[in-house]
């Protein structure tokens, strides 16, 4: 007993410390979510400069909890994919295949080409290239949702196109995490192709499987109450998410197949048993990701990702033109359908994280917080004021041409 | 009734649009979590709405009381939320039906398609659970569950 006691007293000191650090975390978490609320943008950019500040060159440090909050910054990364896969039902997905395979390639074109391109221009290998792709690629389905539904937009002609398109960038999602999960790992050219291969085999064989028979395992699941519920699928995440690892398919898929996998009834409670647990890490996540960067290179990337911002917001606006236009909307609506993609957030750091163990890993993290500090703040603006732009748009084609359509347009 | 236009709105819910006969097009956007928006498209510009409401669950069942609307459509959807592949339909009883002043007994409907009539709705009147010995007339909308084969079946057996 004697030996014991002050074992334990060490031990609590050190638990007192983490336990004053990560509440103090979380409190400068809740004061910046307000603030966002009340100003009415997404938290992400505020919980990246909240990380910012911290470590390195940052106002304070993160000492004991580094651990835990590391750990838990993980499990942030597999609730936000098993949310995005909760989104949307079968149905949903395949309707989105049926339909969207023409706008969601204009979208990966304009997208993640220009990424990719200054990825290379920047003298980066190409798997940090990829990865960049995939950070200007993806739109932030949350802040869109957010911003379509705060804007009364969701009875709007353009706002099926816009929300199909992000089914899209979903199901490219599931081919994308394996195909980078298995180019980073930096394996010879053979080992790679095989790991892509096999890859996109489980994954092609768990979505079909997920597709048919995933009411099944939904509907056992369903028979439990909610703390039965939340156990299973938290623990089916983690072990799943575990497995891919293993398979070095990435974890992040395998969370995401779980999530497509629910259906039915079952698919809502789970989001909604979930959702307060993806909050609190997905929170931690954001700001682990921006701890490890430094603050004083922030600045240095503020030009390369200004240059993404133009490139890239033009690139969405190209796609929402595209999709919209499909639907048979007119020039405003396909306007506001382009301004409202410019948004990229979760889905970017998720995909820059993702670059651990690159030699471009700090640079990638540096370039795409300032990319998603931009443009989720400049892509809500720009949706909302979409009707602005295009006064002025108009403006200039007024005073440049009289062309027949212009004419047409005015009457 | 008029015709609906069912629009998905992935990860959000269902549009459901219809013009009225005045010209005005209205939707009801219902949310997964049973929000609804009720909505109406701006006459020069049909891509947006002027009109905007934001009703809870509740708010949305006293609008339709007040609006006159039947509770059947509620329940059916809940129905079908729990059970994969059974459906629900209306089947009117008109002029022509073969099945005009006879009772349900007669049909042997559950016993030849397995579907049940659940409910009948006469008039502003709905009859929940109708008796073997209920009798059909002319206007009389069966309320039916069961598969969609079945349901087909019942319509041929209420027809002409």
């Amino acid at each position: 007993m004697i030996g014991v006691a002050p074992m334990f007293a060490a031990v609590g000191s050190e638990v007192a410390v983490a336990f004053i650090e990560i509440g103090l975390i979380a409190i400068v978490l809740a004061a910046l979510a307000r603030l966002a609320s009340k100003l009415g943008v997404t938290a992400i950019p505020f919980y990246l400069i909240a990380g910012l500040g911290l470590g390195d060159g940052g106002v304070a440090d993160i000492g004991i909890a580094e651990d835990f909050v590391a750990l838990g910054a993980e499990i942030g990364v597999l609730l936000l994919l098993l949310t995005l896969g909760l989104e949307y039902t079968g149905e949903e997905l395949r309707f989105g295949l049926r339909t969207g395979t023409v706008p969601g390639l204009v979208d990966a074109v304009l997208n993640f080409v220009p990424g990719f391109g200054i990825g290379l221009a920047l003298g980066w290998s190409a798997p940090a290239a990829i990865l960049l792709g995939g950070v200007t690629w993806i739109s932030s389905s949350g802040v869109i949702a957010k911003v379509l539904s705060d804007l009364d937009r969701l009875g709007y002609r353009e706002t099926p196109s816009i929300l199909n398109l992000l089914v899209i960038e979903d199901l490219a999602m599931a081919v994308y995490l394996p195909v980078v999960a298995a180019v980073v790992s930096g394996q010879d050219a053979v080992s790679t192709v095989v790991t892509v291969a096999v890859a996109l085999v489980v994954v092609a064989v768990v979505l079909v499987a997920a597709m048919r028979w995933g009411h099944l395992m939904s509907a056992g699941l369903d028979r439990g109450n909610n703390e039965v519920l939340l156990l299973a699928v938290f623990g089916l995440t983690l072990l799943v998410g575990g497995l891919a690892q293993q398979l070095q398919i990435s974890a992040a898929i395998g969370a995401f197949l779980v999530g497509l996998a629910l259906s039915g009834p079952v698919q809502h409670r789970v989001s909604a048993l979930i959702e307060p647990l993806r909050d609190l890490f997905a929170a931690i996540f954001f700001l682990f990701f921006a701890f490890q960067i430094d603050p004083a290179e922030l600045p240095g990337a503020m030009v390369p990702a200004l240059v993404l911002l133009v490139v890239t917001g033009l690139g969405k606006m190209g796609s929402g033109w595209v999709a919209a236009g499909r639907a048979g909307v007119g020039r405003r609506g396909r306007l506001r359908a382009g301004t409202t993609l410019v948004a990229r957030g979760e889905f970017s750091v998720v995909i820059a994280s993702l670059a651990v163990g690159l030699d471009e890993a700090s640079e990638l993290a540096t370039l795409a917080a300032a990319y998603v500090l931009l443009t989720a703040v400049v892509g809500p603006l720009l949706a909302k004021n979409s009707d602005v732009i295009d006064g002025l748009l108009g403006r200039r084609r007024r005073r440049r041409g009289t062309t027949a359509e212009v004419r047409r347009a005015e009457v | 009734m008029a015709e609906v236009r069912e629009i998905k709105l992935p990860g959000v819910g269902v549009r459901l649009e219809f013009d009225t006969e005045a010209g005005e097009q209205v939707a009801v956007v219902v949310h997964r979590g049973g929000r609804r928006e009720l909505m109406v498209y701006d006459s020069d510009d049909p891509d947006i709405c002027t009109t905007v409401m934001h009703l809870t669950p509740a708010e949305a069942r006293t609008l339709s009381e007040a609006l006159g609307g039947s509770t059947v459509t509620e329940v059916s959807r809940v129905v079908e939320q729990r059970i994969e592949g059974l459906a629900i339909d209306w089947i009117e009883v008109d002029e022509g039906s073969s099945f005009l002043d006879r009772s349900i007994a007669d049909g042997m409907f559950r016993t030849r398609s397995g579907v049940s009539i659940v409910a009948v709705i006469r008039g502003i009147e709905t009859v929940p659970a109708p008796g073997p010995d209920f009798v059909f007339t002319v206007g009389d909308v069966a309320v039916v569950v069961g598969t969609p084969a079945g349901i087909d079946q019942v319509r041929t057996l209420l027809g002409p």
